[in-house]
């Protein structure tokens, strides 16, 4: 972005133009680019999250405005916002209203660090990952505030709910990804992709049993840092009715769900950087602008499908209670990824440069057990598809 | 992982010089998972409950009252709303007491249409409430899977008598109407392929790791808690003790068909527990499979309904029967005074004292615990408060 700044200011048409206004300019510009993207993004995961569902549950979802319901969320957006914005009367009304703002710039601030292809990226920062990690914490703060201000029991209780799990689980989330920078060297989003290859056996995933088991952990921290189930108890519906935004209404009401959405893409942006490859893809064409458009679409196949595991996950599991999560967060997961830091290290240390036949090895395992499991689903199909028959009376 | 929900209100110290005050939680009428309309006072420290007082009258509709103004034949579709996620017991068991006060003898093919409809109602029931169970506890594909099942009952129900959710199908002295052609053929069909469903819900649900977790161990009611507390049904046998009103003080053609009595076992925890009030339910849906096919294989040919007057007036006397409903032993209680209104009806219910037993339950149990706790008593408000 940089460059591009420069660029534009000594031969574009900024020209002229004072440098600090000309950077606002730039700043402004891609901050208005990538807040209509990341609203793009959040609806349109809002609208695959519905259809998904819907499948698992044997339903239909959303099929009705656009071709198969695809912008469902365009109208759902509208009808929200021309609802009346209530406030409680007893609401601590700066805090209630700044709220939604607060958790909204805790994940919008989240898309200028991600790499969606090779020089897609808004700030490659040389700190990138610590960066995620400590804006992504604004998000609670936003929910803590909503919980707080709403003047009401249960959403306190939501609050204080998604303060402790998202504080608690942001360590092994955090130790899973200093696992990762312990092999780049470097903090850097584009480095860690860099560091890998477009093969899957050059990802970071199969790349040693270390990194394999942080990768996990990373996901399940991740779930809980965004609130998805089973770790969704900030807004347990038939807990605590709608949690922190028990008393939240229109525009404000959705920006929080954007939030969610939004994190749910986040989340898969950033293991499928850490852990996939990122945008790595076999040099195809000479075309820059190509090859770019393919890294883009690598990025995002990538990423949506662990937003489709999310989902998965989110039409399968229960949900766990608040106790079960923290003995799960400080138990379990804590001292595993301590130990698996440690095991990393001596990894590390022993073989520098990564050992070839163990990257075959947890590929081919990797395989074998996609390969189980989607053997396990077709059984579990045929054993039920023959009764699944629609009622021969309707 | 494994803490129960009930030792944590027990550990827990408040370090000295610090005060926590208790709060005070109102938790329904509109909640979204208490079921209807069931209303709790919560008094909680944070998330532990120290208790959850029950209140009821939300669904008061005066059903017992409105009997002695609708007289003996006008009451049926009353019966309906008195549990209305199980509506046949309900039918059958006000038809048995009034049969009783007149002495009518049910036709045998009557008596057959009365268990196939009760027990295809009870699958229903059992659907909801372990579908419930599943979406109180966070898992909200159980419960659509459940109700995709439900609605293939309730369009074998819609056959035979019209109606998809209060049936008004039983009448003083046998049933409304007979079995529609190829009903039985359906029927048939529907219990071959739905009772190898139920494993296929078991291997989702039931046996899924964080489901189980938050199930056993909680809120467990041991037998002589559950005889004291008037726990009846599914909640009673989940506490092992062996009590069926169907076995143990048979009605209808109960005693010529053939079936066990599930209890809980404790199978994932302690006997008593949410998991195994659950899993009693499940197994309770198997059972009613094997009697649907016993019943619908043996369904004998005659009249389903017996020459009941017009004016119905019972001979002066009272008589209580009970029927084995979806959430257990159903009384009807009926005095007579020799007109066409019945003096008095009193009804007692399952639900009822599943309710009474929550304050119990809810000492030292966290609030998520609560409505696991009320899904797993399977309570439903129209039977609380009639």
């Amino acid at each position: 972005m940089q460059q591009l700044a420069d660029s534009l200011l000594q031969t574009g048409f900024l020209q002229g133009v004072p440098t600090e206004a000309g950077y606002a300019l730039v700043i402004a510009f891609f901050a208005f680019v990538l807040l209509n993207f990341i609203m793009l993004i959040a609806g349109v995961t809002s609208w695959l999250e519905r259809r998904v569902w819907a499948r698992i549950q044997s339903r239909v979802g959303p099929n009705r405005v656009g071709p198969q319901g695809v912008i469902q969320w365009l109208a759902d957006g509208i009808k929200n916002i021309m609802k009346e914005d209530i406030v409680p009367a007893e609401a601590d009304r700066p805090l209630f209203k700044a709220a939604p703002y607060l958790a909204m710039m805790g994940f919008f601030a989240t898309f200028a660090v991600i790499p969606f292809g090779d020089g897609l990226v808004v700030a490659d920062l040389n700190v990138g990952v610590l960066y995620i990690t400590a804006v992504t914490a604004l998000v609670v703060v936003g929910i803590l505030m909503a919980g707080w201000a709403s003047n009401n029991k249960w959403a306190l209780l939501g609050g204080i709910r998604s303060a402790a799990q998202i504080i608690s689980y942001e360590i092994p989330a955090g130790i899973a990804v200093i696992t990762v920078v312990l092999f780049t060297g470097s903090l850097s989003m584009q480095t860690i992709i860099r560091a890998q290859g477009w093969a899957p056996w050059d990802w970071f995933l199969f790349a040693n049993p270390f990194l394999c088991i942080a990768s996990f952990i990373f996901f399940v921290s991740a779930l809980a840092e965004g609130n998805r189930t089973p770790f969704d108890l900030p807004e347990a519906e038939s807990e605590l009715v709608a949690g922190a935004f028990t008393e939240y209404s229109g525009l404000r009401n959705l920006l929080f769900f954007l939030v969610e959405w939004g994190n749910l893409y986040v989340i898969g942006a950033l293991y499928t950087t850490m852990f996939l490859g990122g945008w790595q893809i076999p040099p195809i064409t000479e075309q820059p602008v190509i090859q770019g458009a393919l890294q883009f679409a690598t990025f995002f196949a990538k990423s949506y499908f662990l937003v489709f595991v999310a989902m998965w996950i989110r039409g399968t599991l229960p949900r766990v209670r608040v106790d079960q999560l923290m003995t799960l967060c400080w138990k379990y997961l804590v001292p595993i990824t301590f130990a698996n830091l440690i095991g990393a290290m001596i990894w590390f240390v022993l073989f520098p440069n990564g050992l070839a036949i163990m990257r075959f090895a947890m590929f081919a395992l990797g395989v074998a057990v996609t390969i189980y499991f989607f053997s396990r689903i077709l059984f579990h199909l045929r054993r039920a598809r023959p009764r699944l028959r629609l009622n021969p009376i309707s | 992982m494994s803490t129960a929900g009930i030792e944590i209100g027990l550990e827990r110290e408040t370090p000295a010089g610090l005060e926590t005050e208790e709060m005070t939680l109102n938790m329904g009428p509109q909640h979204p998972s208490t079921h209807g309309v069931l209303r709790f006072v919560v008094k909680a420290d944070g998330e532990v409950m120290r208790r959850a007082i029950p209140d009821i009258g939300y669904l008061h509709r005066s059903i017992e009252k409105i009997s002695e103004k609708v007289g003996y034949h006008g009451f049926m579709p009353y019966t309906d709303r008195v549990d209305y996620v199980s509506a046949m017991q309900c039918n059958q068991g006000w038809a048995m007491a009034c049969e009783k006060l007149a002495s009518i003898e049910v036709p045998r093919r009557g008596e057959y249409c009365r268990v196939i409809a009760c027990e295809l109602g009870r699958i229903a029931s059992h659907l909801i409430s372990v579908g419930t169970t599943g979406m109180d506890i966070g898992a909200f594909t159980p419960f659509t899977h459940a109700l995709r099942e439900r609605e293939r009952i309730n369009n074998l129900l819609e056959e035979l008598c019209g109606a998809r959710l209060t049936f008004n199908y039983m009448r003083i002295g046998g049933c409304a109407w007979d079995i529609p052609p190829g009903f039985v053929k359906r029927a048939s069909e529907f219990v071959e392929q739905f009772e190898p469903l139920i494993d296929e819900y078991n291997e989702l649900i039931s046996f899924n790791k964080i489901y189980v977790e938050r199930l056993a161990n909680v809120a467990i009611v041991p037998a002589e808690m559950a005889i004291a507390w008037n726990l009846v049904g599914p909640n009673l046998r989940g506490s092992g003790v062996k009590y069926d009103v169907r076995k143990d003080v048979p009605y209808s053609v109960y005693p010529e068909l053939e079936f066990d009595v599930p209890v809980g076992t404790g199978e994932r925890g302690t006997l008593g527990d949410s998991y195994d009030r659950y899993m009693v339910r499940m197994n309770e849906m198997k059972e009613s499979c094997r009697i649907l096919r016993q019943a619908l294989g043996g369904i004998p040919e005659g009249p389903v309904i017996a020459k009941v007057p017009r004016t119905f007036k019972p001979p002066p006397g009272e008589v209580y029967v009970r029927v084995e409903a979806s959430r257990g032993d159903m009384g009807w209680f009926v005095v007579s005074d020799g007109t066409a209104f019945p003096a008095r009806t009193h009804i007692r219910t399952g639900s009822f004292s599943a309710m009474a037993i929550i304050e119990e339950l809810s000492k030292g149990l966290m609030i998520a615990d609560l409505v696991a706790v009320i899904a797993s008593l399977d309570i439903v408000a129209p039977e609380v408060d009639r």
